[in-house]
């Protein structure tokens, strides 16, 4: 056996979904092999959002597919019928696709560690002093060695949301889905958050962001997808996205980050 | 008219008979409390997480026992029910008309706790792979807890208070006691008060756990 293509991480095929009467997605192809970070950019209801949601099933897709290493997520087939997968085998799946949130959601009367433990325990099946291990060292990765028995509530928005991302990413999961992660905070937060998904990406993470910090889209994807209406307009490496740009629907939704500067980034100690 | 030194000392000769009515009233309310949570919880989660086929049924009960003023309730279950040849006695029916409106009541605090939780946080446990148990037990009860704590206490505290309907019943609880006693005695503002006081001391620790438990937690 030798050179055959590798199988991609992540493949969705023809993906569907509407709300009532909306179509969100119309019909979306995209696919991510691994140690690829894809940044999802597009307006606000181009169902970026949605999209990412759909990977780990958060939102049941109608049509089409998403495997992650070729397991169909929400689905099962027997006998050419389609049927929805059991929480059990969700939950199973979903480990491999997990995901930071913009609202950072740590568990609110569980310690940062225990943040982390919780799932490594329950789904990965590890020992408490494992779990716990495990939990000290990606706290650490994050900058957060000190904050390791604090309370969610005594965090601050950017300390929450590393804790978010060590949550998720020590379950090891074969990518990881970050959902507008600093959204929700204050612009001088910003920087530390995305430090710590700037070396996630160095150490060759399958990563898929949805981001409104076009910089930073810039800087760390190796492709851009935009977004609009539904569908995936462009999917391209980030210097064809925000280099010389034919698309007009791209153009204009770009003009409206033209001169916003980002806060310099610094790096997580 | 008695003097006040005969008045006391016949409130004191009195006291075993009010401890008396004081024991049935929180005996009556120990057990409406006890059952009420033992039906109110489970039909509390089964609203929120069951089938639609579950929670049609229990939403139609909560709605309509709480809709119902709880005297109505209780001589409905004492006076209209041996129509149907069910004949309870009156402890009994009293302790089945209140633990059926304060069953409601849990129902409702029990969703209304879970619901208050954000739904980003089932989110978060399904990402990182937590089945409904899981998430049941490690993420949403825990939470749920300290959100049905304080309106719990406080509905205890109104069991208290409303236990006193079952007098009407006859039953010699605290209320028909002190009544009874300024029957044969003819002292009533003392007797009040004390009576007053004796539902006060049970509530009120009541109602200051529940002050501090919100703080705490909410």
């Amino acid at each position: 056996m030798s050179n055959a293509a590798p199988q991609p991480v992540i493949e969705i095929a023809n993906l569907t979904k509407s709300f009532g009467a909306l179509q969100v997605l119309k019909g979306v192809d995209l696919s991510v092999e691994k140690g690829q970070v894809i940044a999802i950019i597009g307006p606000s209801g181009s169902g970026k959002t949605t999209l990412l949601r759909c990977i780990n099933f958060l939102e049941e897709y109608d049509g089409g597919s998403v495997r992650i290493d070729g397991v169909e997520v929400g689905f099962s087939e027997a006998n050419g019928k389609r049927r929805r997968r059991t929480e059990r085998e969700l939950a199973h799946i979903r480990v491999d696709a997990a995901m930071v949130f913009q609202q950072f959601n740590l568990f609110p009367h569980l310690t940062a560690a225990q943040n982390i433990m919780l799932g490594l325990i329950k789904s990965r099946g590890k020992s408490k002093a494992e779990a716990r291990s495990i939990a000290e060292r990606w706290l650490a990765r994050v900058g957060l060695s000190a904050k390791i028995d604090a309370m969610p509530g005594q965090l601050s928005g950017g300390q929450q949301q590393r804790v978010g991302i060590a949550r998720a990413v020590a379950m090891e999961p074969k990518v990881l889905l970050l959902d507008e992660i600093t959204s929700a905070l204050d612009p001088e937060l910003v920087g530390e958050v995305l430090g710590v998904v700037r070396e996630l990406a160095a150490e060759g993470r399958t990563m898929i962001l949805v981001t409104h910090e076009m910089a930073f889209a810039r800087e760390v994807a190796d492709r851009v997808v935009f977004t609009d209406q539904g569908k995936i307009m462009i999917d391209a490496p980030p210097a064809l996205v925000f280099g010389e740009q034919p698309n007009e629907r791209l153009r204009a939704f770009l003009a409206r980050f033209a001169g916003l500067q980002l806060p310099a980034p610094t790096p997580a100690r | 008219m008695p003097s006040a030194g005969d008045a006391m000392s016949m409130i004191f000769e009195t006291l075993p008979f009010l401890l008396g009515g004081l024991w049935t009233t929180l005996f009556v309310s120990m057990a409406v409390v006890v059952i009420s949570l033992l039906i109110g919880i489970p039909l509390g989660c089964a609203l929120v997480f069951g089938p639609a086929w579950a929670r049609l049924p229990i939403r139609l009960y909560a709605d309509f026992v709480r809709g119902v003023p709880i005297l109505v309730l209780l001589y409905f279950i004492y006076y209209g029910l041996p129509a149907l040849r069910i004949n309870l006695p009156s402890l009994l029916a009293a302790i089945v008309a209140l633990t059926a409106f304060k069953s409601a009541q849990i129902v409702e605090i029990t969703r209304g706790a879970f619901q208050a939780i954000p739904k980003g946080q089932t989110e978060a446990a399904q990402s990182i792979g937590l089945g409904l148990f899981d998430r049941f037990v490690y993420v949403l009860a825990p939470q749920a807890v300290r959100r049905f704590l304080p309106p719990f206490i406080n509905s205890v505290v109104d069991t208290v208070k409303g236990s006193s309907l079952v007098s009407l019943l006859g039953i010699v609880d605290l209320l028909l006691s002190l009544q009874q006693v300024i029957g044969r005695t003819h002292v009533a503002l003392p007797l009040y008060v004390l009576g007053a006081l004796m539902y006060f001391a049970i509530n009120f620790p009541l109602s200051a756990l529940s002050r501090r438990l919100e703080k705490r937690f909410v």
